[in-house]
């Protein structure tokens, strides 16, 4: 066993070990921090078939901005785990079915990917560049950025729609609410807001 | 001399990879953590030069002894777990921050040459690792289950998150005008001229989003002794607090050799003649690095704490857009004079 090997397993092991805590935890933070795991262990098989770019940046986006979100929203959240396990068996036979249909297509997938058919189309049959020649970074870049530039421009703009989206959704205008102007703040001037007088003794002001 | 040199190489090269791996972290880890110890005292007594104070004198030569003495008495102490408290977690919080703040500084380049893991996505992996940081201080703040400690740890939460922005944004602006995510080539593309001659206010900006990512004042919302008595570690006692605090310096002194390395021109002399580049690259190094350090420091004596809606406010509707525009600017100009690399 080299080396590889070994961490492959280690890495492994630990992420499904992690995913299955994922949904068994009872306390929902713990829940989030095993996802935190599973993620992390995922980015170390990522950078074991040397795809360190595609590593990086999931522990980039995923770990360090959308699970940190995420764990933020389940912290303050008071959830009665207890409640939500009642609905347990009536949702099951539901998920058992979605679980099912996802396993299947999974197998198909592996299956022609073993028969040696094409998976993805026209992007599977393009010439591969040798790894010793481009990193794995050029390599992504070449394809988002000059290949499917206009696939990718679409996605990004069906993001800026979701999240116009969920402002427009969350926000609402309260009246009496106080802002600090700051612009105002630092176009005082010293005559208009400080006065020097000449207070008599016992007069007062 | 260069034969002993020469002597020393070959029987470096002979050891076993898994010997020399342990002997590139310990020669990284022990003079880090040296320098830690170091870093507390340099704080404390250019505070109090600032302050017209003396600052420890007290324990060995001019004090110096006395980031140990500190550490030795916090050794000592007992560590104090809340009943409530999840104690998983509890004792996770901390040895996550501290083993992230080491962990970063495997693909540091202190020299030509000299760094312990050259890999091609260096500047990914040192952000990866810091924004992992945040992760210490939430998880602290969730499990010392007390009113202020979580609140800190919210705060630290949502703060990170904002300058992570802005700090990716002023990368990606190095990014383009080096071509590699390599931290080593980066230094090198700066042979010419240190980027923050160029790049001047995305280096302000990278220093002050610096400042908010390590929590220090200004920016030291997640402690905030005045309101929040402590923060995130105001349950923490003893080793457990001493490691916290560990994690916090170290990642000061990780964030200087970052800025030092995107901006400062990491190991390079100012100029490349005759008594200056005598002085070897690492020395270079320790010495910008030092003098970033110092810029944390004079802004920690300078500067009163902001609010927390400024903190905000400055993140995401100052920075982030005036870093995106200089994104923008700076591919802009670089396609326009071919200077693409």
């Amino acid at each position: 066993m080299t080396l590889t090997t070994i961490a492959f397993y280690a890495f492994a092991i630990v992420l499904l070990a992690s995913a299955v805590r994922v949904i068994t935890a009872k306390n929902p933070v713990h829940s989030v921090l095993f996802l935190i795991l599973a993620f992390f262990n995922a980015a170390g098989l990522f950078v074991l078939i040397g795809a360190e770019f595609v590593a990086m940046i999931l522990v980039i986006v995923y770990v360090g901005a959308v699970a940190v979100l995420f764990l933020f929203v389940v912290m303050m959240l008071d959830i009665n785990f207890q409640e939500l396990r009642q609905g347990f068996m009536q949702y099951m036979p539901v998920g058992l079915v979605v679980g099912a249909i996802l396993a299947v297509e999974l197998v198909f997938l592996a299956v022609t990917q073993l028969a040696g058919g094409p998976v993805g189309g026209q992007a599977n049959n393009a010439p591969i560049p040798p790894v010793d020649q481009v990193t794995n970074t050029e390599a992504i870049g070449q394809i988002l950025y000059t290949d499917y530039v206009y696939a990718f421009q679409v996605s990004g703009l069906i993001l800026l729609v979701a999240m116009i989206g969920a402002i427009v959704l969350t926000l609402r205008s309260r009246p009496g609410v106080r802002r600090q102007q700051i612009g105002q703040q630092l176009d005082r001037k010293r005559a208009e807001v400080v006065q020097v007088r000449k207070v008599p003794t016992r007069g007062g002001v | 001399m260069s034969d002993i040199l020469a002597q020393l190489g070959a029987f470096w090269a002979d050891l076993p990879l898994i010997v020399r791996i342990i002997a590139g972290i310990l020669v990284i880890v022990v003079p880090l953590l040296i320098g830690m110890a170091l870093l507390t005292y340099f704080e404390r007594k250019v505070m109090a030069a600032m302050q017209l104070r003396q600052g420890p004198n007290l324990v060995g030569p001019f004090g110096l002894l006395q980031p140990f003495a500190d550490g030795l008495k916090l050794l000592s102490k007992e560590t104090v777990v809340p009943v409530q408290a999840n104690a998983g977690v509890f004792f996770a919080a901390p040895m996550l921050t501290f083993l992230l703040a080491l962990v970063a500084w495997a693909v540091i380049p202190f020299g030509e040459g000299l760094v312990l893991a050259d890999i091609n996505v260096g500047v990914l992996y040192l952000f990866a690792i810091s924004s992992l940081g945040v992760y210490g201080i939430i998880m602290a703040g969730w499990a010392s289950n007390s009113k202020y400690a979580f609140l800190g740890g919210l705060r630290a939460a949502a703060q990170m998150v904002s300058y992570e922005v802005s700090i990716g944004l002023v990368i990606i602006t190095v990014l383009l005008c080096v071509g590699s995510l390599n931290l080593s080539k980066i230094v090198e593309a700066q042979k010419t001229v240190w980027f923050f001659i160029p790049l001047f206010p995305m280096f302000i900006i990278f220093f002050i989003s610096a400042l908010a990512e390590t929590n220090r004042a200004p920016f030291d919302l997640p402690e905030g002794e005045s309101e929040l008595s402590g923060g995130f570690n105001v349950e923490y006692s003893s080793m457990t607090f001493a490691l916290f605090f560990l994690g916090e310096y170290i990642n000061m002194i990780l964030m200087s050799a970052m800025t030092v390395i995107l901006f400062l021109g990491g190991w390079l002399p100012p100029l490349d003649i005759a008594p200056l580049n005598w002085i070897p690259g690492p020395l270079w190094f320790i010495a910008k690095i030092t003098f970033v350090l110092f810029c944390f420091i004079w802004v920690r004596a300078t500067l009163p704490r902001y609010r927390y809606d400024q903190l905000m406010r400055l993140g995401w509707k100052v920075f982030l857009p005036f870093s995106l525009i200089w994104v923008v600017l700076t591919s802009g100009v670089l396609v326009y004079f071919d200077l693409l690399p």
